[in-house]
């Protein structure tokens, strides 16, 4: 998938993978895609919930090696 | 910088019902499976996300000098939220060390009363799952049923009152949270009972409970006695201690009954479970005081955190007792049952002995509320 943005939140515990989403969020432009790898296991459903309150799309995500990643489209 | 609160603090408001104010910041599908209850306490939602911006959303519901908890899973955003909250001049802002995660392993002794004999019974009330364990001790001597995962506060206490572990007993195999009995034992050198109807799949020796072999706490003061009162598993045994307590296990609990699926039989089982409510402890003493390894409702913790009751008050009160029909009461306990405890089967295999699961994961097991009853 092409992605406008890679953020890396591994090793983050919560609420840094979140607060660092959303500002990496203000860098891309609207329909770009945003991937973002993290580590904390909270950040599947905060990400989720994050994502549906702002209108964002989570086009696809995946569990790779305790690795989780997450395709966000911008609203 | 806000300040913060440890779960032991925390536990003392609630079971003392001081009035709480709790916000809770995680997300709210995990806020709705699982929350801070109990006491005088109240508690609003909004995730940490949507305060990112500033804390306007909970700012107009609430005034700045009121005493605020912030609860998140596991303390760090509800740390920052605490922090905004101070920055935007709240002034009593508290945040809640370890968040939910540490309050769902927090035991608080809770004294039940003295015994006739000599020595003492405790509830241990974990108030972040509604889990009911009991330390029994006698004349230098302890006995501790349905021991939690946790084993410090127990060792600490038995510490504190200079007795010895001698017996960890499991009223049955638990499936919503992890047996510490077992462990314990092997620490403490001492013995752990369990019902041999539960146990034909463990890997572990262990000592059989069975009705007819009392076990002694101290110099024969105080005797627990077995009573084979299965339904919500095939082995699920009561206690009498001292003539007095009724321990129940996942039987009957004080505003509700156990339910007969989490292994799997539901049908097989409803007949078990029936004649305990309905025969067995009917004949029992009606003024023996009921002690359950459960609560489900924040009603339930009386006052200074007890959860009891008098049996014959639960056959007058107890809405899973009074059904008279078998075919209602069959119905009752097999359709439309709550949702299971989490990984129940993974705890299962955790309590058998087949899994041995880190730490990490065996916290996030025991995640959400325990989920081992049923409403009448």
């Amino acid at each position: 998938m092409d992605s406008a943005k890679v953020l890396d939140a591994k090793g983050l515990a919560c609420p840094m993978p979140i607060v660092k989403t959303k500002k990496a969020m203000e860098d891309i432009n609207s329909g770009e895609i945003l991937e973002v790898h993290a580590t904390d296991k909270g950040a599947k459903s905060d990400l989720t919930a994050w994502a549906k309150s702002g209108g964002h799309e989570i086009v696809q995500n995946t569990e790779e090696d305790n690795v989780l990643k997450f395709w966000i489209k911008k609203a | 910088m806000s300040k913060s609160i440890t779960t032991k603090e925390l536990a003392q408001k609630v079971i003392n019902h001081e009035e709480t104010l709790i916000l809770d910041v995680r997300n709210t599908d995990e806020f709705d499976n699982w929350k801070i209850e109990g006491g005088k306490v109240e508690v609003i939602n909004e995730p940490y996300f949507n305060l990112l911006d500033g804390v306007g959303p909970v700012a107009e519901k609430l005034n700045n000098d009121q005493e605020i908890i912030v609860v998140c899973a596991k303390g760090g955003s509800s740390e920052m939220v605490a922090d905004l909250m101070v920055e935007a001049g709240f002034t009593n802002v508290y945040n809640l060390e370890g968040g939910m995660k540490a309050w769902s392993e927090h035991l608080e002794p809770v004294k039940v009363g003295d015994l006739n004999g000599g020595g003492a019974l405790y509830q241990f009330v974990r108030l972040g799952k509604g889990c009911l364990s009991y330390f029994i001790e006698s004349n230098g001597e302890a006995a501790i049923i349905d021991t939690a995962r946790m084993l410090e506060p127990y060792e600490q206490f038995a510490k504190a009152k200079g007795v010895e572990i001698k017996h960890l007993i499991d009223t049955h195999l638990h499936a919503d949270h992890i047996s510490g009995g077992r462990h314990l034992a092997e620490k403490v050198g001492g013995t752990y009972h369990l019902p041999p109807k539960d146990a034909t799949e463990v890997t572990f020796e262990y000592t059989p409970l069975e009705e007819g072999n009392d076990i002694t706490v101290g110099n024969t003061t105080v005797k627990v006695k077995p009573i084979y009162s299965p339904g919500h598993t095939i082995g699920s045994t009561s206690f009498i201690i001292d003539d007095q307590y009724l321990l129940t296990g996942d039987i009957l609990f004080v505003k509700s009954i156990g339910r007969p699926d989490l292994a799997g039989l539901a049908e097989d089982w409803v007949g078990d479970l029936r004649n305990t409510l309905y025969r067995r402890y009917k004949e029992l003493s009606e003024d023996l005081i009921v002690l359950p390894a459960h609560y489900s409702f924040a009603e339930e913790l009386g006052k200074g955190g007890e959860v009891s009751a008098r049996l014959g008050d639960l056959y007058q009160n107890n809405s899973g007792l009074q059904v008279e029909d078998e075919n209602v009461f069959r119905k009752m306990v097999t359709e439309n049952l709550p949702p299971q405890p989490n990984d129940y089967q993974d705890i299962r295999q955790t309590n058998m002995g087949k899994m041995d699961p880190e730490l990490e994961r065996q916290k996030e097991m025991e995640t959400g509320p325990n989920r081992c009853a049923v409403e009448g």
